[in-house]
């Protein structure tokens, strides 16, 4: 059974905030529900799905925010693989649909990583129970570190350079220039970049997503209702996910999760590369969006350096990246796979002003979680407008 | 002894029963990875199932401690107790010889000096009574 056009983004929504110190967590999740429904022009009582997870939730937070939103649905996904999460969620909430399990579904983010001052890149390693963190906590990684190291080998494998990564960064940069809410939108050169502190080499803080609050949610239906709905709907035509680790300590570290995500999502799709008038790519740092735009056979491995270069990820480039600012420049509240989903609905709406893509009609969306160097999820999305 | 552990302020491994043959060899300073009895597939860190056939006849295979940087990263900011006491750091991955790469610290080096493919060798670093951690220094 292919799940191709069976099911649409309905409502997208991403809240302003990039600093909250006055709302909770729930809140924020609860206004972005609310502005996604009144953008696909749904209500609450239409919803009987939910997918959400969180840096701030406990385990069975999905449970605890049904509470809080007195909703009974009659589909649940907590789905908890990192920032692409929510683009997993998508792919979940689109099988479910389709499979009749539930027929209005919102996928929903929030976290005040900033105003709680979340410790998220260089914080050291998190909860470390697990029988794989035994043997990487006593060494002091941090997730700025696992992503170095991939960084570290691309270079000394293909010689990509810190100025090519950086490009990645002034990118984004001009992206967030276009958007009234990112939360950085001074532009910066290459120069900045390479002239900001290294957090962990050869990753500049420049090279690092940022920390901010917000949030953000979809509202996932059947193509067929989506096409009485408010906006144009916005069809998911395939969906790929996966995950990547040390393999017995045998893992070659260039090889990451999109490799096999994309591939799924493109066959799933039946579309091509050359079909992509847009990629929203999880920026948590530059390597990452340098390593995805390879393993999902943009270019060739080794010759995502060159690929960045010249402005071929600019709005107006030959692969638009990221025409939010990303969470580079943008916003990054400790997940933001959720956001990439909603400026790829944004730009096949054709909503997003100065920096809408030209005929933009499909869309892929990947997102990463976890760290790239040690263990990692992978989520792959290809959306239409048509 | 209480003194030496309340100094190491750095996170410490949970040692189980699964994982304690490994642990209480490094405390020998005697460094193993595991290999299939019954498909021959090494693999790190230690686990009771062969991951390729799902085997629990174990062999340890002793390592010679020698390897090369796999790739590195000089850390400036971790804010974790323990690790913003001893910034910068080099953390690493090694493979050794016997082709398992492990994460590890590259010690008795300059972080400017850490290059990948360099030779280095494993130090064994008593950390606590219960706790030996195998970190790398360049081959001599």
């Amino acid at each position: 059974m292919s799940l191709s056009r069976k099911a649409a983004v309905a409502g997208a929504y991403e809240h302003p905030t990039r600093f909250a110190p006055d709302k909770s967590m729930f809140q924020i999740m609860a206004e972005s529900i609310r502005g996604a429904l009144a953008d696909a022009g749904l209500t609450i009582k239409d919803v009987d799905g939910l997918c959400t997870t969180g840096i701030g939730m406990s385990g069975m937070g999905i449970v605890g925010f049904c509470d809080y939103m007195n909703l009974t649905p009659n589909f649940v996904d907590s789905t908890s693989i990192g920032g692409s999460s929510f683009v997993a969620h998508t792919a979940h909430a689109a099988a479910a649909i389709a499979a009749g399990l539930c027929s209005v579904c919102v996928v929903v983010y929030g976290s005040t990583a900033a105003s709680s001052r979340f410790a998220i890149g260089t914080g050291g390693a998190g909860g470390g129970g697990d029988p794989c963190d035994q043997y990487e906590i006593p060494f002091g990684p941090t997730t700025v570190g696992s992503y170095a190291m991939v960084a570290q080998r691309h270079m000394h494998e293909y010689g990509t350079t810190s100025e090519q990564l950086a490009e990645i960064a002034v990118t984004m940069r001009l992206h967030a220039s276009m958007n009234p809410v990112a939360k950085y939108r001074e532009p910066i050169t290459v120069g900045d970049v390479l002239a900001s502190r290294i957090i962990s080499s050869p990753l500049h803080l420049l090279d690092c997503c940022i920390i901010s609050d917000g949030g953000g949610a979809l509202v996932i239906t059947s193509a067929e209702r989506a096409r009485d709905l408010r906006k144009k709907p916005v069809y998911v035509l395939g969906t790929g996910e996966t995950v990547r680790h040390v393999a017995d300590g045998h893992r070659d570290f260039l090889e990451i999760a999109p490799a096999q995500s994309g591939r799924l999502a493109f066959e799933r799709a039946g579309v091509t590369h050359k079909d992509i008038d847009l990629a929203m790519i999880y920026d948590s740092f530059t390597i990452t969006v340098l390593a995805t735009l390879e393993n999902l056979g943009f270019c060739k491995r080794g010759e995502g350096g060159a690929f960045v270069q010249g402005g071929r990820l600019r709005f107006d480039g030959e692969l638009p990246c990221n025409t939010d600012g990303g969470g580079l420049s943008s916003n990054h509240p400790g997940m933001r796979g959720i956001f990439l989903v909603i400026e790829a609905a944004r730009q096949l709406r054709g909503e997003c002003g100065p920096r809408q893509v030209r005929d933009c009609n499909v869309a892929l969306v990947h997102g990463t979680g976890g760290t790239l160097g040690t263990r990692h999820s992978g989520a792959t999305l290809i959306l239409s407008n048509q | 002894m209480a003194e030496q552990q309340k100094k190491y302020s750095k996170p410490l491994p949970h040692i189980d029963e699964e994982n304690r043959p490994w642990w209480e060899a490094l405390q020998r300073h005697e460094l193993y990875i595991q290999k299939c009895r019954e498909c021959g597939a090494t693999r790190y860190y230690p686990r009771a199932l062969c991951t390729q056939c799902l085997s629990e006849r174990t062999e340890w295979v002793r390592c010679a401690g020698r390897g090369k940087v796999y790739t590195f990263t000089v850390t400036y900011q971790n804010q974790a107790p323990g690790f913003r006491e001893s910034l910068p750091y080099v953390m690493a991955y090694v493979e050794l010889d016997e082709g398992i790469k492990m994460l590890t610290n590259l010690v008795d080096c300059r972080p400017e000096d850490v290059k990948i493919g360099m030779p280095v060798e494993v130090v064994y670093e008593d950390v606590t009574p219960e706790v030996t951690l195998a970190k790398f220094r360049p081959a001599r």
